[in-house]
């Protein structure tokens, strides 16, 4: 098993995170989360690769077939769904703060500080 | 019914209810939804007392669906309940049924196409904040903490008329999802690692395995979650923004109970997972998040003296606590975590209170600025008196709950770190200072008219939206009556012997790791040791009379300090503020409102605790 996924998964968190910090739009911000977010699919796929497996059914294939592991699998598709949700109430969020406040420029929400 | 179906069903009850309410709730009238989602409430809160009563003295396991691991091996999902997650779930059953009592009458037009969907929101945050609590799975947990996320992002935002609202909801869900993310990135590490996901298996497994790299990055990316949920410095800066802008009956169980629920989960997260052999050794836990713990409650105590906005104020006297909390868990003792529980369970109560004579004021006179109300609320007299004691009880004042469980932690940490006395007594005694200081302006119009004018950045409170819209009427009573039964809440916390010696027992429970494990496949063996004392004792007491009279002096101080025309107390006021000035400014530049700098600052934060605690271990 590589390193190599790993590094891939590492650098799309801080490539992600990069981006939120310097963030200009707050949809934007949204997108880059989602980026964020990206690595942990990139490492829950990695971590249940297994050399020479097949997807994880038993239908027609005897049960000695080297197959990746479905729990990571099932993980990633729940993370999927948390992600997708998540990322929907925040965009319908940015959408609406643009239609009352005008801006969705981070550098102009200053309705909240100190 | 047998007891572990009463876990299961903590999370189902809610959860079914809210489908529901948005389901009938177009055809029901306005009563109707009203009285549904208080039975539902209440059954909840049944039920989880149920499940205190019969669990007792041990743990109530569920392995959902009936996947029982066999010969040790499984790949079921486990919902542990022991009386420090069943009673925080509890107490959230509590809170939320409290507040269904407050918005009774509060939002009186919910969004017209969709009655209903605010009482079903509250319900789905109350399935995933019980859910958070009982699990016994990491995943699952990570579920449960996105999902308590997800619904309180909506509910933050509620009122999408308003552009404030909106932005402290956004910057809450990015910190928070980016946090949970971080969250399943650790557990994909220790997935790797163990090729498990239960708590108690991880913990089992990482004993076959030495401590390295790996494992202390997993350490730091899981508890990510758990941190910025509990809003640790420097993870905490969404808190105030979000508390801030929520509408009150939110604002409750954010500070009463979710919040709380960060600190839960960073102590269950340890204790069962890290805690055992070739784990992060408990005193590299210890120092590392005593130091995180102080950190918050100093810069939350200092923040929260220093806002006019009166929920903002109080969002930051939750940061204060938090870390008192943290500092708590992070003892490493059954005595801390004793205290903890006494404290969070108190607090709950006294913070709730705090915002709902709060939302009094919202709905009265549609602000919520501390200069503003100058004097405003005279004819509130009830509302004063218990935004009042709510101050004196934030100050640990015997015999509240907040007071038992500051004295109880106060003990555990004498012993190895003395400092933190002043610690906790300066944090309690500054945060309620400041509320006392409020009340006393507010609701008596002490003192001369504040000035108005400040140079730095600001959060004034004025001008909000009223969450009702016909400030004409007369106060609704349960918007008192509930803040009033909180308050005895959180006196019978403290009062009532047996509710001390019960949290001492699940302490002891609770730092039982090896028993935690067992009780997975049978049942355990009792624990050994003593149970914490939990009781009032002279030292205690002191130490809660004397930051409650710290309280009463400084908010007097404040108050009437520049009444005085000239002699020592004026010039000793001009020095503090100067000195203050100069440290506090920088502080309050950092809480800029963008969302930016709060990544940035949970980077930092990040990186920092991956150092320390890699040079540690």
């Amino acid at each position: 098993m590589s390193v190599f996924p790993y590094l891939v998964a590492g650098w799309i968190l801080l490539i992600g995170l990069y981006g939120m910090v310097r963030s200009r739009d707050a949809i934007h911000t949204i997108g880059c989360l989602a980026v964020a977010q990206s690595s942990t699919y990139v490492l829950l796929l990695a971590v249940g690769y297994r050399r020479g497996g097949t997807s994880p059914y038993f239908s027609d294939t005897p049960k000695s077939t080297t197959v990746v592991d479905p729990v990571v699998q099932a993980l990633a598709l729940t993370d999927v769904v948390v992600g997708a949700t998540v990322t929907a109430l925040l965009l319908a969020l940015a959408i609406q703060l643009r239609k009352r406040h005008g801006t969705i420029d981070p550098d102009s929400l200053t309705g909240l500080k100190g | 019914m047998p007891t572990q179906d009463l876990l299961p069903l903590a999370v189902a009850v809610p959860l079914l209810g809210a489908v529901l309410l948005v389901v009938a709730g177009r055809r029901l009238p306005r009563v109707a939804i009203d009285g549904l989602v208080t039975a539902l409430a209440a059954a909840d809160v049944a039920d989880l007392a149920l499940l205190w009563a019969r669990t007792g003295d041990g743990r109530s396991v569920a392995w959902l669906g009936g996947w029982r691991p066999v010969h040790g091996e499984g790949v079921g999902i486990v919902m542990v309940g022991d009386r420090i997650g069943i009673g925080l779930a509890l107490l959230t059953a509590v809170l939320i049924l409290a507040v269904v009592g407050y918005s009774w009458r509060y939002f009186e037009q919910p969004p017209t196409e969709h009655p209903g969907t605010f009482p079903a929101l509250i319900l789905v945050f109350e399935a995933g904040m019980c859910g958070f609590a009982l699990t016994g799975d990491l995943f699952n947990a990570f579920v449960f903490f996105e999902l308590m996320g997800a619904v309180a992002y909506a509910l933050t935002g509620f009122r999408i008329e308003d552009p404030r609202p909106l932005q402290g909801a956004l910057t809450f869900g990015i910190v928070n999802s980016l946090a949970a993310y971080a969250s399943l990135l650790g557990i994909g590490l220790l997935y790797a690692r163990t090729g498990e996901l239960g708590f108690a298996q991880i913990g089992q497994h990482l004993a076959h395995h030495r401590v390295d790299a790996l494992l202390v990055a997993a350490f730091v990316l899981v508890l990510t979650g758990p941190l910025v949920k509990a809003a640790v410095a420097p993870f905490h800066f969404w808190l105030p923004d979000a508390h801030a802008v929520a509408p009150t009956p939110v604002c409750m169980l954010l500070s009463g109970v979710m919040v709380e629920l960060g600190i839960y989960g960073i102590a269950r997260i340890y204790w069962t997972v890290f805690s055992g052999p070739h784990g992060i050794p408990m005193a590299c836990f210890r120092d590392t998040f005593v130091a995180f713990g102080a950190l918050t409650a100093v810069v939350g105590a200092v923040m929260c003296w220093q806002q006019r906005h009166l929920k903002r104020m109080l969002a930051f006297s939750t940061v204060g606590h938090v870390g008192l909390f943290l500092i708590g868990v992070a003892l490493v003792t059954p005595e801390g975590v004793a205290g903890t529980a006494l404290y969070v369970a108190g607090h709950a109560g006294v913070k709730a209170a705090l915002f709902a004579v709060t939302g009094v004021l919202l709905d009265r006179h549609g602000s919520v600025d501390e200069y503003g109300l100058y004097g405003r609320g005279r004819e509130l007299r009830l509302g004063g008196v218990l935004f009042t004691v709510g101050g004196l009880a934030l100050a640990g004042l015997p015999p509240f709950g907040t007071g038992l469980g500051k004295a109880v932690l106060e003990h555990a940490a004498l012993s190895r770190f003395p400092w933190l006395l002043v610690v906790f007594v300066g944090v309690s005694a500054l945060t309620a200072g400041a509320v006392l200081r409020a009340a006393a302006r507010v609701f008596a119009g002490a003192g001369p008219r504040p000035r108005e004018r400040y140079a730095g950045p600001e959060t004034t409170g004025g001008g909000e939206e009223p969450e009702i819209r016909d400030p004409s009427r007369a106060v609704p009573p349960p918007m008192l009556a509930v803040p009033a039964v909180l308050l005895l809440g959180a006196l019978a916390v403290g009062v009532l012997p047996g509710i001390g010696r019960q949290l001492a027992l699940a302490a002891r429970l609770f730092t039982d790791r090896a028993g935690y494990v067992a009780a997975l496949y049978g049942p355990a063996p009792a624990p050994s040791g003593a149970s914490p004392a939990t009781g009032w004792t002279a030292e205690g007491v002191s130490l809660g009379l004397l930051s409650t009279l710290l309280a009463l002096v400084v908010a007097a101080l404040a108050v009437w300090g520049p009444a005085v025309p000239s002699g020592a107390v004026h010039r000793a006021r001009e020095t503090l503020s100067a000195t203050g000035r100069r440290v506090v400014l920088p502080l309050r530049r950092l809480h800029s409102g963008h969302i930016g700098d709060y990544v940035s600052w949970l980077a930092v934060g990040l990186a920092v605790l991956l150092v320390v605690t890699a040079a540690q271990v």
